[in-house]
């Protein structure tokens, strides 16, 4: 039998009302935690929120999330055939699921 | 429930912050303007800029003599004929002094003997490129601008805001209309001058170089609001980019650097040398055009000799490691914790979308057809005509930007502030703000569909069957798509995300094609199996409107030289 990654991930919209669900990703070897987040939001849930763009070369930092309690990127932080538990940054203002306000306060869009 | 949204004034709006968007709001806001510079993600870290590793074509004459008549007669040469001279003449003209520009601002292009160093690099008569060792010319200029936008009064920066359209009153840009993505609210920008600074739309294909953020939402964007795209057929392919093992923290071009430095053997799955069969022999030489290159590959995964993902090898097991380490020092250990060692083992590499020679037609002050529009870098269509010369893309967007800026910042000063509100907008604001639908789409799905139809059917080797099937799919899936947005439209709701890049990427996807279907030859980067020769009746360009419900495609005679004013 084929090998998967189990993702504990940190689902909602505050931080009193989430909860944690859990995915089997397929896995193969050398891939990132991303490309696991990616294939769920594919194949099970468009809705999981994560952010991102440059999806590989590490040079837009937007994919900050937390693995197992620690800090990391999840383009460069590798995917396991174990389970990984995966929550947003907990420094940070919440948005959803594992996004967080993370840009520097000048460069928010302010209401007037 | 009516929806009520977030409404904010500026007089740029510029959408888009990489290294076009951010060059325009240094410009204008130094001309007095008030700025808006507005982002779907963080302010000048995404987009095509960050990304870029080695070169940035300028005829300086640092390292030998030259001269911007030079460099402005290779774009053209390598445009096959389709380039607007007025854009690739001011492109050329004005690149030495951004580019002086930049150094001053500290970007640190790599020096030698106290001089800028200026490589050589294929299509150049001489060496006309300069970059920030190593491999850091992207990141560099992201940052040197970044800071520099922090330090000019005047520039608001907006990140989080996703565009949805442009406003119009009485048939002139007035700012535009965007979705907040932390809160989920509709936001309308008032804006006396509009600047897309959007980048191409290298994520309408499966492989390719870019960020996700960069879906072709300018052309969009500008096609529904009534301006006019070119050249909307011709995609740069990459030949070489990464495919196998999984490489993870590198970006997919690095192999360039690698086959200029030390050469490099591609080889089918027979672990044979093939480009020969192709009429380039390299022995061991990184001589291969990109189109050539790419056309090779291609036809030997048809064959049934491509490699286990569909691409070809790259081998430098015939190099020592003491001189890949010497090339690439680092580098090598991040591949080695990749699993990866050049002396054992070769790579796997394919075509991967990479830039997108056509965009948004603008005059030579970056004017689109429309009264307050603006276009900037990638987003411009027209410079680059069929095939864009290598190290043009940066030198463009500080051009650009810097003109677009100039030209926005003048339009703001001779225009009356007018608080009447825009014809489109309380249909916008109910869109973006629209509640879920009962019908539920894999929205995620859809664009890895609508990626794979684009590599499979209008990528680097086309034909009238495969362009005619992506139509089909295209049409199909807009139809699927439907007029609601999907999702709960609150905080960071990834599906209306979705919905409303699809939106973008169909009409982009669909234009696309349907410029290909009617160039029935091959010039540039535009290759068709079935028309495998360049025509002389196809020495023109393509414009694509949108008119009447659905896209118009028309030819046009290429600008002349002699419509360029000195």
């Amino acid at each position: 039998m084929s090998e998967t990654a189990t993702l504990k991930i940190w689902r909602g919209q505050t931080p009193d009302t989430g909860r944690y669900e859990t995915y089997e990703v397929p896995f193969e070897h050398g891939q990132s935690v991303l490309d696991g987040l990616r294939w769920i939001r594919t194949h099970h849930d468009p809705s999981l929120a994560i952010r991102f763009s440059c999806i590989n070369a590490n040079a837009c930092k937007e994919c900050m999330i937390e693995l197992d309690g620690k800090t990391i990127y999840a383009c460069t932080a590798r995917l396991q055939p174990t389970e990984m538990t995966l929550t947003p940054l907990s420094n940070k203002t919440l948005v959803r699921d594992l996004v967080t306000e993370i840009a520097p306060p000048p460069e928010r869009f302010k209401s007037p | 429930m009516t929806v009520e949204p977030v409404r904010t004034e500026t007089d740029v709006l510029i959408i888009g912050s990489g290294a076009a968007g951010m060059y325009a709001a240094i410009e204008a806001a130094n001309t007095g303007a008030r700025v808006l510079l507005a982002d779907r993600s963080l302010i000048g870290r995404g987009g095509a800029t960050v990304m870029a590793q080695m070169t940035v074509a300028v005829a300086l004459g640092a390292e030998t003599p030259d001269d911007w008549q030079h460099h402005y007669k290779d774009t053209l040469t390598a445009g096959r004929g389709l380039s607007n001279p007025a854009l690739a003449r001011l492109l050329c003209k004005e690149g030495p002094d951004c580019i002086r520009a930049m150094d001053e601002w500290g970007v640190g292009w790599a020096r030698k003997d106290g001089h800028i160093t200026q490589a050589m690099a294929p299509g150049h008569d001489r060496p006309r490129c300069v970059y920030v060792d190593f491999l850091n010319t992207g990141p560099a200029v992201s940052k040197t601008l970044r800071t520099k936008v922090n330090k000019t009064a005047g520039i608001h920066k907006a990140g989080d805001l996703q565009i949805v359209d442009l406003l119009k009153r009485d048939g002139k840009i007035v700012g535009a209309a965007a979705l907040h993505l932390g809160t989920g609210k509709p936001v309308i920008i008032s804006a006396k001058a509009t600047i897309i600074a959007t980048g191409g739309l290298t994520r309408l294909y499966r492989r390719n170089s870019a960020s996700s953020n960069m879906g072709g939402d300018g052309y969009a964007l500008a096609l529904r609001a009534g301006a006019s795209l070119v050249d909307m057929e011709f995609v740069q392919f990459f030949p070489i980019g990464h495919l196998a093992p999984r490489l993870i923290g590198m970006d997919p071009i690095m192999w360039d650097p690698f086959r200029y430095k030390l050469g490099g053997k591609l080889l089918n799955s027979n672990m044979e040398e093939f480009t020969q069969n192709y009429g380039v022999n390299e022995q061991g030489k990184y001589i291969i055009t990109r189109d050539a290159a790419s056309y090779a590959i291609l036809k030997e995964v048809e064959a049934g000799r491509g490699t286990p993902h569909g691409g070809a090898y790259l081998s430098f097991q015939h190099v020592p490691e003491a001189a890949l380490r010497e090339a690439f020092g680092p580098v090598i250990d991040r591949l080695a914790d990749n699993g990866i060692d050049l002396t054992k083992m070769p790579v796997e590499v394919a075509p991967i979308a990479h830039y997108h020679m056509g965009g948004i037609a603008v005059d030579a002050d970056m004017q689109a057809g429309l009264p307050g529009l603006f276009a900037a870098g990638e987003a411009v269509g027209g410079a680059n005509g069929a095939n864009r010369l290598s190290g043009n893309a940066i030198t463009e967007a500080f051009v650009f930007g810097r003109r677009a800026g100039r030209s926005a910042a003048a339009l703001v000063k001779r225009t009356e502030t007018n608080a009447a509100p825009a014809d489109n907008e309380r249909a916008l604001i109910e869109m973006i703000g629209a509640p879920a639908p009962q019908r539920v789409l894999n929205t995620a799905a859809m664009v890895e569909k609508l990626q794979a139809t684009m590599q499979n059917d209008v990528g680097a080797l086309r034909d009238d069957a495969k362009l005619k099937r992506a139509l089909a799919t295209i049409d199909s899936m807009t139809a699927d798509l439907g007029d609601v947005p999907q999702g709960d439209g609150q905080g960071f709701d990834m599906r209306r995300i979705d919905w409303l890049d699809l939106r973008n990427m169909l009409l982009v996807a669909k234009a696309v094609t349907l410029a290909a279907l009617a160039r029935t030859e091959t010039r540039g980067a535009q290759h068709r199996e079935d028309y495998p020769e360049t025509s002389q009746d196809w020495a023109c360009n393509q414009v694509i409107d949108w008119r009447g419900g659905d896209l118009a495609v028309t030819r046009k005679a290429v600008p002349t030289a002699t419509d360029v004013a000195a």
